[in-house]
């Protein structure tokens, strides 16, 4: 396990209840303050084709989510955010390490405690046009996870549900859009039924990945917004999985900062984006255009060289090494750095961040 | 910044009047493009911003007189370097029109390029489809083998790729690589406009300021004008010297970047309003995005009167009877909405 353990106050751990060899979700003790997710050190290798080396997609990371809160894992394709999301979520099993909802490892579970975590832990996928069957009329789209985890005596209660959680998500009148089928919404108006599919299972952790950016602009803002809404309402732990930085500045508590399967720095939003100390991160920051005109005709001066390298093939000492402008000698031959909290919840791994000059 | 009287005083390279593209479907004919008129002047950038279906991409299809079947140009004029593009037969399009005056970065393009071609094959086929016929007052003569090679190399390493490029094939390239292919592949041909659409947008964002930074120097160097399309406001703060933004077919809005994202004034039309309001800043925390309630209209039967009336906040009677028409509220300011002009019929409500 690595020296670095950025979830703030250990947590306590949450097993008092459990079943020797049969961890359960339900029923679970609930620590109030304590993380509802706990990610610790978790490690994804593919086997990749022809490839002599194996691909490390996520490699060795640890967060923890708090009831309440959204983390936002940002950062660039094959950086291992959506790896991460899939691991969370059971999709995949992971090499090594260890998730806790909770306070239950979800690592080793049974056929039947499995289906009980995925109600647990709900997702929403990136692709609205793709994550509905579409034969199914909405009402049916959003009775099958009742029917799967046999939540309600009836079809009318199951239905009765099914109305309340789409007028949460403001798909009213609801009885104009239950008999609709997915073709006949708006990438938007799917994105909301897609979240109203996972709220109606009262998960403690949802995983969005990138829920909006297949939507277009205008209904964007409205989507995030909802989300948002119910997210305060309900008191929802959000893992929000993105490449954008402007949408997780506006809808996430803390962030997350993740190159090649590792994080490199993790924070509040305000800390990581108007005080980046990675220079990854000041990269990706420096990078994002504003709709400002006192920006335009600045060439941009990039702080980060070449193309993001292979996950079967990470450089060793600190893996951002290859790109970085202010990198030495030393950041390719010691150890690559752990996490290190320079206070206030702020964590990261550069071991020169002192010595970069920081930009207006 | 351009200096926007030099602009207005130069020739335009390319210059588009009352253009209109409809579809002709079974359920009828959606009004895709309904009158626009646009200028692009030498070395400008134009941005070109809407939401999905606004016609952004059907504009610049439109520009190679190439609408996606069942559209046809049904009315209006585009004249790109002095040459009157709608009425011309298909293979004088191919010869002296597309590739060689102007030519179009399509979206997702890179994730297009035929994968058993190598990039000298696929550079090499567009040359073979547009080389100049060496007609009369036309351009030189098709190049010989060597002078091919050697435009090609020139061309990749303009875009920041070693000449072995031309030795790949598509999927030994990384998305950054491929995205500057298509852009070299729409450049060596020499045009004058480039129409790029939605050239960052599949891309991460370290690989996105990288491109625009490309496409900025080589317009730069090659004395390039833009049409860039593109649905987020954000990059065409970044890259355009004059915006236009389309709503359902029509123009809503056209000025330079200070006109629409000067901190002095702002965008006049209420959609460009809240289409900025919409768009999430980095550098500065909201507590609320703003966002556009409703849909876009449906262009076989839009609305009467203003297209935005039924999802604009500030509509009034006047915007439900009377389509607004485009007028100046500045020097090279153009917007079409009564509000916006001051109208005495919208202001008596």
């Amino acid at each position: 396990m690595s020296a670095a353990k950025p979830h703030g106050a250990s947590p306590p751990r949450g097993d008092a209840g459990r079943t020797e060899g049969s961890p359960r979700i339900e029923g679970s003790p609930r620590i109030e303050g304590s993380p509802i997710l706990v990610v610790e050190d978790l490690r994804k290798q593919f086997a990749a084709h022809r490839a002599r080396a194996l691909v490390r997609a996520v490699d060795g990371i640890s967060f923890s989510l708090h009831r309440g809160e959204i983390l936002g894992l940002v950062g660039e394709s094959g950086c291992g955010k959506t790896t991460a999301g899939k691991l969370i979520m059971r999709l995949i099993e992971p090499s090594s390490g260890s998730i806790k909802v909770e306070g239950f490892e979800a690592t080793s579970l049974g056929r039947d405690e499995d289906i009980a975590y995925r109600r647990r832990v709900q997702m929403i996928f990136q692709d609205p046009y793709a994550s509905m069957n579409p034969h199914f009329k909405i009402k049916d789209v959003l009775e099958e996870p009742l029917i799967i985890h046999g939540i309600g005596a009836s079809r009318a209660e199951r239905m009765e549900m099914v109305a309340q959680v789409m007028e949460k998500v403001k798909m009213s009148p609801v009885a104009d859009f239950m008999d609709r089928y997915p073709h006949m919404l708006s990438g938007g108006q799917r994105q909301r039924i897609a979240t109203a599919r996972t709220l109606i299972l009262s998960p403690s952790v949802i995983v969005a990945d990138e829920p909006v950016s297949m939507i277009d602009l205008s209904t964007r803002a409205e989507i995030l917004h909802l989300m948002k809404t119910i997210q305060k309402d309900m008191e929802l732990s959000i893992v929000y999985i993105t490449h954008d930085l402007s949408t997780a500045r506006f809808f996430t508590d803390r962030i997350a900062v993740m190159y090649l399967g590792r994080i490199v720095e993790l924070g509040t939003q305000d800390e990581v984006i108007d005080n980046p100390v990675h220079p990854y991160t000041r990269a990706l920051i420096g990078a994002v255009c504003e709709p400002e005109a006192g920006r335009v005709g600045l060439a941009r001066d990039l702080e980060v060289k070449g193309e993001i390298p292979s996950a079967s093939d990470i450089p060793k000492g600190c893996r951002f090494h290859t790109r970085c402008l202010f990198a030495t000698e030393e950041c390719a031959s010691l150890p690559e750095p752990e996490l290190a909290d320079i206070g206030g919840g702020h964590w990261h791994a550069c071991r020169r961040w002192r010595e970069i000059p920081m930009k207006q | 910044m351009r200096d926007t009287m030099s602009c207005a005083l130069a020739e335009p390279v390319l210059s588009v009047r009352g253009l209109k593209l409809h579809y002709f479907t079974s359920k009828g004919a959606v009004l895709a493009l309904d009158g626009i008129s646009f200028d692009l002047y030498p070395g400008e950038t134009l941005g070109l911003v809407g939401e999905s279906g606004c016609g952004k991409t059907t504009t610049g299809l439109a520009l190679l007189n190439m609408p996606s079947a069942p559209g046809r140009i049904v009315e209006g004029s585009i004249v790109i370097d002095g040459t009157q593009v709608v009425g011309l037969g298909d293979s004088a399009l191919r010869r002296e029109v597309r590739w060689s005056k102007i030519s179009m970065v399509f979206q997702g393009a890179m994730n297009c390029l035929t994968p058993v071609y190598t990039v000298r094959e696929l550079m090499v086929e567009t040359y073979r489809e547009h080389q100049p016929s060496g007609k009369p007052g036309g351009r030189a003569g098709p190049l010989d083998h060597a002078g091919l090679e050697a435009l090609m190399s020139t061309y990749l390493r303009l875009v920041g790729l070693p000449p072995a490029v031309l030795d790949r094939y598509p999927h030994e390239l990384s998305g950054g690589m491929k995205q500057r292919v298509v852009i070299a592949m729409a450049l060596f041909l020499e045009p004058k406009v480039v129409i790029m659409d939605e050239p960052t947008t599949a891309l991460d964002v370290i690989v996105q300021a990288q491109i625009l930074n490309l496409i900025k120097g080589l317009r730069r160097d090659l004395g390039l004008s833009y049409l860039f399309i593109t649905h987020d406001l954000a990059t065409e703060a970044e890259i355009a010297d004059r915006i236009m933004v389309m709503y359902a077919g029509k123009l809503a809005e056209l000025g330079t970047s200070e006109q629409i994202f000067g901190p002095s004034r702002g965008p006049a039309h209420p959609y460009t309003q809240r289409l900025l309001a919409s768009t999430p800043r980095l550098r500065r925390r909201v507590s609320e995005l703003a966002f556009i309630p409703g849909a876009p209209p449906d262009l076989i039967d839009p609305p009467k009167g203003c297209r935005f009336g039924p999802r604009c906040s500030f509509a009034r009677p006047t915007c439900v009877a009377n389509e607004p028409p485009v007028a100046e509220l500045a020097p090279g300011h153009l917007v079409a909405c009564w509000k916006a002009m001051g109208d005495p019929d919208y202001e008596r409500g």
